[in-house]
């Protein structure tokens, strides 16, 4: 029998949620083009990003160069990511119930609004009016600050480059270094006007800024009560949570405070210890360039008597499994945020991670931002690259970010209805499978010799004026290949 | 050998002396050179913009042309690199397992050119002559997609006559991507700046690559600059002799 939904008894699916409008930063307020043409501009910005980027391209290159089973590692990686992804439910069941044997509490947050609700709560309850974060991007993917602020909250950031940001309220740039877009002079500028507690006689070194934000932050640290952080993994067999960092101000407020709470996107999980061995080889070569980070925390609910007494884990979906469900986008959750694919990308050297718009930027955040938000939220991302190729090679996971961007911008193409582009498309197509039609084409287009002067082409009509805004373009010859061929 | 050449849209309309360059050496060399006239394009401008499924017929002509032929040519990496990479996934995402296999079988038989001469004829001399001073752009898809390697720069070494420079930053995009230089026109134009600057501190008087479309990008801004660097694709480098002159 047929008949309408739910009379045959089979649902509509209507697909997986998708992380909601209105409530974090996965969308940007204008397609990446115009983003792009203003960042661009910026040329304190350019050389910022050139001179960072390129320094831990050095790095990395450096460091990855000693291991000779490189390749074998970034194959582990990979296929440990997609057996975790095939089996998520049963290793997020297995930490979950693991978290709450050693004495963590686990919840569930469908997405960012939730999660927020449920960190809010879990601070009121304290009575604490401030919290102190370790660098963590899903909650600035799901804005917790202002969440937490908009409740009386005050959350310190600690992580250097996280505390520039804050204090310059200014948006995060860069994955792992979200202050990737200040220099030194910059810094010292927003030091002196945010911190009241700052040397007016402060220099721009390195070491006199870090001893400044010291300072600043000490005084946060002893006094907090509640500490946030996210997670790089979490070991399903143990219920064990990781974070790796460079500066120490993540074990501060990981272990001093009486309460923890932990907000972690669900594909962080690892099924087992042995394949965390994997990603702490992978993961600080390709972030920092370090052989090892300075700072690897560990811990596994709550020991009575030693760090804080109460731990909560908050798992977030947010958008992943309608990434999940995406075949062939779902590798896209395999990433594990080193940003070395950002550093290596010549489209985000040169614009800088605000033009995306969304906290994930650079090329897993063209792939990973519109898979969480549905593609039409955030359309123009998939095309913010010229496929070459670069990410793929440094990416630790060996997430094919070029074929997912193609991939993405096929879903684009055939969920979004007629447009002037496809009817244009299907007409191309149209005359180059006919060669008739195609040798007809190029007679046609050799018309372009009309608008040569000088053997070059100065200025195309729209839609392909904008290559001749910077560019010449060549004139068609007066005779093809193929009469060439047929004449010869 | 009997070699079919896969000319590519763009060096038959708008760069025909690629074409001309790769059948004027591959017969020197003393192989026999074939253009079926049946073939059109490869069709990566629509898969790469999101028209896949647009793609499927040009895919299903490049199949059924060249199914006939051994060994194929193609003077440019990054149709090869759409041949033997996404003709496959093209006809997988619609829906045809057996367009998909002989895709597969055609685009392993399918060689840019300097893995061809390098890799299956195992030529590095090819008697050139070319009394100019040159530098390489080793384009994306030939580098990152087909792994050519030093190919390129294995032939172009021995070549009589040659200045050969080498490109500071060479594996750094020069910001063409197809409908990337239209559709982010100036992210493209900003990393073309910088490719030019690269090709510019070579004082070159040539930049060469594998590729027609990233060629026409770099020499399309040289040219508006009038900056006094052309760019020649290989295969013309490799043509010319004393007697044949570029």
């Amino acid at each position: 029998m047929t008949g309408e939904p739910g009379v045959t008894g089979e649902p509509t699916f209507l697909g997986l949620p998708t992380a909601p409008p209105g409530v974090g930063h996965l969308r940007g307020s204008e397609p990446f083009p115009a983003a792009a043409r203003r960042a661009l501009a910026d040329t304190q910005l350019r050389r910022n990003l050139g001179k960072a980027t390129s320094t831990i391209r050095a790095k990395r290159a450096r460091v990855v160069g000693e291991l000779p089973d490189w390749e074998a590692l970034r194959q582990a990686g990979q296929q440990i990511k997609a057996d975790t992804m095939r089996h998520l439910d049963r290793y997020l069941e297995q930490l979950e119930a693991q978290v709450t044997a050693r004495g963590g509490v686990v919840h569930w947050a469908r997405d960012a609004r939730e999660a927020n609700q449920i960190v809010t709560g879990l601070v009121r309850a304290t009575g604490a009016t401030e919290a102190v974060k370790v660098k963590s991007i899903v909650t600035d993917e799901i804005g917790l600050n202002e969440a937490l602020a908009s409740a009386g909250i005050h959350a310190h950031e600690t992580d250097l480059a996280e505390l520039i940001v804050q204090l310059g309220r200014d948006r995060p740039s860069h994955i792992l270094v979200p202050a990737i877009h200040r220099n030194r002079a910059e810094i010292r500028e927003i030091f002196l006007r945010e911190m009241a507690d700052a040397d007016p006689g402060l220099t721009d070194s390195p070491a006199a800024l870090a001893e400044a934000a010291r300072q600043h932050l000490r005084r946060v640290f002893l006094s907090a009560r509640v500490g946030i952080s996210g997670a790089n993994f979490a070991i399903a067999e143990t219920g064990t949570l990781c974070v790796v960092e460079s500066e120490g101000n993540g074990r501060m407020c990981l272990t001093l405070p009486e309460v923890l709470i932990t907000v972690m996107g669900i594909e962080k999980v690892l099924p087992s210890w042995a394949d965390l061995g994997v990603f702490l080889q992978l993961l600080p070569r390709s972030s920092t360039g370090e052989r090892m980070n300075p700072y690897t925390s560990m811990w596994t609910g709550v020991t009575p008597g030693d760090g804080p007494q109460q731990f909560h884990l908050v798992l977030l979906d947010n958008g992943r499994t309608a990434a999940l469900a995406d075949q062939a986008g779902r590798e896209a959750l395999h990433c594990i945020r080193c940003s070395a694919c950002l550093n290596v990308c010549p489209v985000y050297e040169r614009v800088g991670g605000h033009a995306y718009g969304s906290v994930y930027p650079g090329p897993i955040g063209a792939v990973l931002s519109p898979l969480l938000t549905g593609i039409e939220d955030n359309a123009s991302l998939p095309y913010a690259s010229s496929l070459c190729g670069a990410c793929y090679d440094a990416c630790p996971v060996k997430i094919d970010i070029p074929s997912l961007l193609v991939h993405l911008r096929a879903r684009h193409v055939e969920e979004s209805g007629p447009s002037p582009e496809a009817v244009a498309m299907a007409a191309a197509a149209w005359v180059m499978a006919g060669p008739a039609r195609y040798r007809a084409g190029q007679r046609a287009g050799r018309l372009g010799r009309l608008l040569g002067r000088g053997g070059r082409i100065r200025r195309l009509p729209p839609p392909v004026s904008a290559w001749t805004a910077a560019r010449d373009a060549p004139v068609p010859p007066a005779q093809t290949f193929r009469e060439w061929w047929r004449e010869r | 050998m009997r070699v079919a050449l896969f000319v590519t849209c763009l060096a038959d309309t708008l760069f025909p002396q690629a074409g001309k360059a790769t059948t004027a050496l591959l017969e020197r060399l003393g192989h026999q050179v074939e253009f079926p006239a049946a073939q059109t394009c490869c069709g990566q401008m629509h898969v790469n913009t999101g028209y896949a499924r647009a793609a499927l017929p040009l895919v299903r002509r490049y199949v059924q042309v060249f199914e006939p032929y051994e060994v194929i040519v193609a003077p440019s990496g990054s149709c090869t690199g759409s041949i033997r990479h996404q003709h496959a996934m093209v006809a997988r995402r619609c829906g045809d397992e057996a367009l998909a296999a002989r895709a597969e079988a055609v685009g392993a038989r399918t060689h840019e050119l300097s893995q061809l001469l390098v890799d299956v004829l195992g030529v590095e001399d090819v008697g050139a002559y070319y009394p100019h001073r040159v530098t390489y752009h080793p384009t994306c898809h030939s580098l990152r997609l087909l792994r050519v390697g030093e190919a390129p720069l294995r032939l172009l070494r021995q070549v009589r006559g040659i200045d050969l420079v080498e490109l500071p930053d060479a594996e750094v995009c020069c910001g063409f991507g197809g409908t990337f230089a239209v559709k982010n026109a100036d992210t493209s134009t900003a990393m073309l700046a910088d490719k030019m600057r690269s090709v510019l501190a070579t004082r070159a008087e040539v930049c060469t690559a594998g590729d027609s479309s990233c060629l026409m990008h770099i020499g399309g801004g040289l040219s508006r600059l009038r900056a006094g660097t052309r760019t020649v694709h290989l295969a013309e480098i490799l043509a010319a002799t004393a007697e044949r002159p570029a």
